[in-house]
């Protein structure tokens, strides 16, 4: 059994139960994802121009600022899901998986919390 | 692991479009997330920190590599928004058939190409 092929081995296990919660959530994420990068493409094509007052200020509004933190969370979050596959495909030996898939989770999480402290920083008037 | 012959991979198959649309939705996808996430918190910084940062991020962005890595990165959105939609598409059951199938396997990264033409001309010609 141990040294079989990696169909026989599985063969009989069932299922791993969170093969469908990972393939709800970078659906839903997907949505998100689609919704709030069309907001930030138009409105960042309609702006009249790339000035630090004019972006700045129109993100800090509450508004673009909302839907700028709901696109950190919900593209960090399909982007952690997406590099998580890449890894499990690619990455086959078990302590390197381990490693490279918590460093992701450190890159991700930290880079969205930076993302959001920036969004509160403009929003909140915190900015230089 | 026994010393077994495995499936045939990519390099035996005849390549086509349904294949290069799915690689290109990970190359994209994933390219976003190694290059574009932290172009996007580059912005966001920047800003957060100040006009003189922020003026950084600028220069940096309007330089030549500035401007291949921005059209580069909206392009990789659209085209991943496209074939993101056929994934919907195809995740309730349909577009299946062979020709339909191949139909949106070449639309799909085509349209992505014309959103990206559209996005930066809605800019440069705004």
């Amino acid at each position: 059994m141990a040294n079989g092929t990696p169909i026989g081995r599985v063969r009989g296990l069932g299922s791993a139960h969170e093969g469908a919660h990972h393939w709800l959530l970078q659906r839903f994420t997907a949505i998100g994802n689609l919704v709030l990068m069309l907001f930030l493409a138009i409105s960042l094509a309609l702006l009249p121009n790339y000035s630090y007052a004019t972006v700045a200020g129109w993100a800090g509004q509450t508004l673009p600022a909302t839907a700028l933190a709901l696109l950190i969370l919900s593209v960090f979050w399909h982007a952690r899901l997406g590099l998580q596959v890449l890894i499990e495909d690619y990455v086959h030996d078990a302590g390197t998986k381990f490693g490279t898939l918590a460093l992701l989770n450190l890159a991700t999480i930290g880079g969205g919390a930076f993302g959001l402290v920036s969004i509160a920083r403009l929003a909140l008037g915190g900015a230089a | 692991m026994a010393d077994r012959p495995m499936a045939p991979h990519l390099q035996i198959w005849k390549w086509g479009p349904h294949m290069a649309v799915s690689i290109l939705h990970r190359i994209t996808g994933d390219g976003m997330a190694l290059v574009g996430l932290g172009v996007l918190l580059w912005w966001l910084g920047a800003m957060a920190a100040g006009p003189d940062t922020y003026a950084v991020f600028v220069e940096a962005m309007g330089s030549p590599l500035g401007m291949v890595v921005l059209v580069g990165l909206s392009w990789a959105f659209f085209t991943h928004m496209m074939s993101g939609l056929r994934h919907f598409v195809l995740d309730i059951g349909a577009g299946y058939e062979l020709a339909t199938n191949k139909t949106w396997s070449i639309l799909a990264p085509l349209l992505g190409i014309l959103l990206t033409a559209g996005f930066w001309a809605l800019i440069l010609l705004r």
